[in-house]
């Protein structure tokens, strides 16, 4: 991202945010750009998932402001975020086990059908949804036997996909996902990691929040490293070491230049 | 990626039918009734199986009430209660207080959504557990019937309908039967082909995923609670039609009957899993279980017997099919 005059796609400032006596975000700054993978990293505390809750509409800030391609926003729920074009994924698996792959994919957005059908009788769409969930599928190459089986015949990983494809077939902004490999296995999370990729070749940004500094450096181009609720650091990751990483997250250094 | 699905082996296939929510109850129904058409003659008759439906007819009603509301994984209670209330309120406000018949129903309906509408609220509003909730209407709705009156009441026809019958090749058939048969069609459809159906299971599967996909979820509760109340308030009126009074002690097991009728059809405890023709099938089970120990003289008291160890079984049947999916 050498595009320092380009606008981001989503942008913070001043974020402030207390829990009665607890500030869990004291004047924090965000971006992200188009077509970036942008990680958060932050020990516990740090104020990374109050960040992030914030950006996703889940909690209203005390302070600051939003800035979505420029333009100010005001979020009040995660409905209100979704709808502006930020989707989310979370850790624990945000899927109905025994719907299916497309109930999956448009829960909460099904396609009625054409006409009486649809208007009167109510009725689901359900050839249009097959065909656009295996369309998604093909688009990330996220192979899968059939979009009519249910989630909880697939394994941990496909399932998290189920949730990622998701989030980006929907997401018209930024795909914010929150520790998506934690509760996966390492092949499961290669998985996860591939699809994340894709994503992102779509032109699609993407925060990554993730413990976990091998995932980190991997996939991200900038790396956002917030420390007793503020962004301390703006890294890429080509510049530094992950040690230096955890050192600068921990205070026990101090970052250069930030490069963003 | 593909290797999964390929391991899915033939055995593990017929297996997985087997535990499917519908067709083991549908199995065993035909068994038993295979079974008591071997004992006895009279089993198997137009008239006989008629009787059955309608014997099996009102609990099945209530039934659908309840698997509504096992599928978004609460339970009710109050059911045959608030059953028993709206009944009564029908029949005794048209004979004791000369409300017109039609009136005197709307108003019984009224009060079987209402109590709909009071169990969804105070669940999702005061995230009391359903289980206590409906305890509680179950007090209050029986307690109401009692106040307002101890003597069972003649209906009128008008409010007998659903006994009225007329003949298919001999056979007599209730409305009743009918127009319980039709809701269940609703219902099904309701439940597979609109958003509204495929909703209640996300929300009986994940309700932090249904909340998160940006289902309303209370609001889905709260609907489903009160369109509930309203198949129970058909339940009474199918009640009427059957015996012809109102009855402020009837139904008084009502309410774990239908429970049974819902976890014999194949419906999980656990919600999120299950489908209403299966209750139909369960209901159907108990009838045909009644009906054919009936035929063959055997006391009453086996049947219930019978029925509490099918009960465990099925209930056997949905736990280890979850731990399977562990």
């Amino acid at each position: 991202m050498d595009g320092a005059k380009q606008i981001p796609v989503l942008e913070a400032h001043g974020l402030v945010k207390h829990y009665g006596h607890i500030t869990a975000l004291d004047n924090t700054d965000f971006e992200v750009y188009a077509g970036e993978v942008l990680a958060v990293i932050g020990d516990n505390g740090a104020g990374k998932s109050t960040l992030i809750k914030i950006l996703s509409g889940a909690v209203v800030p005390d302070k600051g402001e939003i800035h979505l391609n420029g333009q100010h926003i005001h979020f009040t729920s995660p409905i209100h975020a979704r709808k502006a074009g930020i989707e989310t994924v979370y850790q624990n698996l945000a899927v109905a086990p025994a719907l299916s792959i497309t109930e999956n994919l448009f829960l909460g957005r099904e396609i009625r059908r054409p006409g009486f059908m649809g208007s009167v009788l109510r009725m689901l769409d359900k050839k249009m949804m097959h065909k656009q969930a295996e369309g998604f599928m093909s688009d990330l190459k996220f192979r899968i036997p059939s979009v009519t089986q249910a989630v909880e015949t697939l394994s941990g990983g496909q399932a998290q996909g189920v949730a990622v494809a998701r989030s980006a077939a929907f997401a018209s902004i930024v795909v914010i996902m929150d520790e998506p490999m934690a509760a996966l296995g390492v092949k499961e999370s290669g998985m996860v990691i591939d699809l994340i990729r894709k994503i992102r070749d779509r032109g699609l940004p993407i925060v990554l929040i993730s413990h976990n500094m091998p995932h980190v450096f991997e996939l991200a181009d900038r790396i956002h490293i917030q420390r007793l609720g503020q962004r301390v650091a703006v890294i890429k990751p080509s510049e530094y070491s992950m040690s230096d990483a955890v050192a600068i997250m921990t205070g026990a250094m101090e970052a250069r230049q930030p490069t963003s | 990626m593909s290797e999964n699905a390929d391991r899915i082996s033939f055995a593990s296939r017929i297996r997985q039918m087997l535990l499917s929510p519908t067709v083991g109850p549908f199995i065993a129904l035909l068994v038993a009734s295979l079974f008591f058409t071997t004992q006895t003659d009279r089993f198997l008759s137009g008239s006989n199986i008629s009787l059955i439906f309608q014997q099996s007819g009102w609990i099945a009603v209530l039934a659908i009430g309840q698997t509504l509301i096992i599928l978004t994984a609460g339970i009710d209670l109050s059911n045959g209660a608030v059953m028993t209330l709206g009944s009564v309120f029908m029949v005794s406000l048209a004979v004791n207080n000369g409300v017109n018949p039609y009136l005197a129903i709307l108003i019984g309906l009224l009060i079987t959504v209402g109590f709909g509408l009071l169990n969804g609220l105070l669940v999702t509003q005061l995230r009391l557990p359903p289980f206590i909730v409906t305890l509680g209407t179950l007090n209050v709705a029986f307690a109401l019937t009692l106040i307002y009156t101890v003597e069972t009441v003649v209906a009128p026809t008008e409010l007998a309908f659903f006994g009225q019958t007329f003949k298919i090749g001999g056979t007599t058939i209730t409305y009743g039967t009918v127009a319980m048969l039709i809701l269940f069609l609703v219902i099904w459809f309701i439940l597979r082909e609109t958003a509204f159906g495929r909703h209640i299971y996300a929300i009986g599967n994940n309700p932090e995923a249904a909340r998160l996909t940006g289902i309303r979820t209370d609001r889905l509760l709260i609907a489903v609670y009160s369109l509930a109340g309203l198949i129970y308030g058909f339940a009474g009126l199918l009640l009427i039609g059957r015996t012809g009074v109102g009855d402020p002690y009837a139904g008084q097991t009502a309410n774990l009957d239908s429970i049974t009728a819902v976890v014999l059809g194949g419906t999980s405890l656990f919600g999120g899993r299950g489908n209403v023709l299966g209750t139909l099938v369960g209901s159907l089970i108990v009838g045909v279980f009644r009906n054919g120990l009936q035929l063959m003289g055997i006391p009453s008291i086996f049947q219930v017997l019978i029925t509490g160890i099918l009960v465990i079984l099925a209930v056997s049947v949905d736990q280890l099919s979850q731990r399977n999916k562990g």
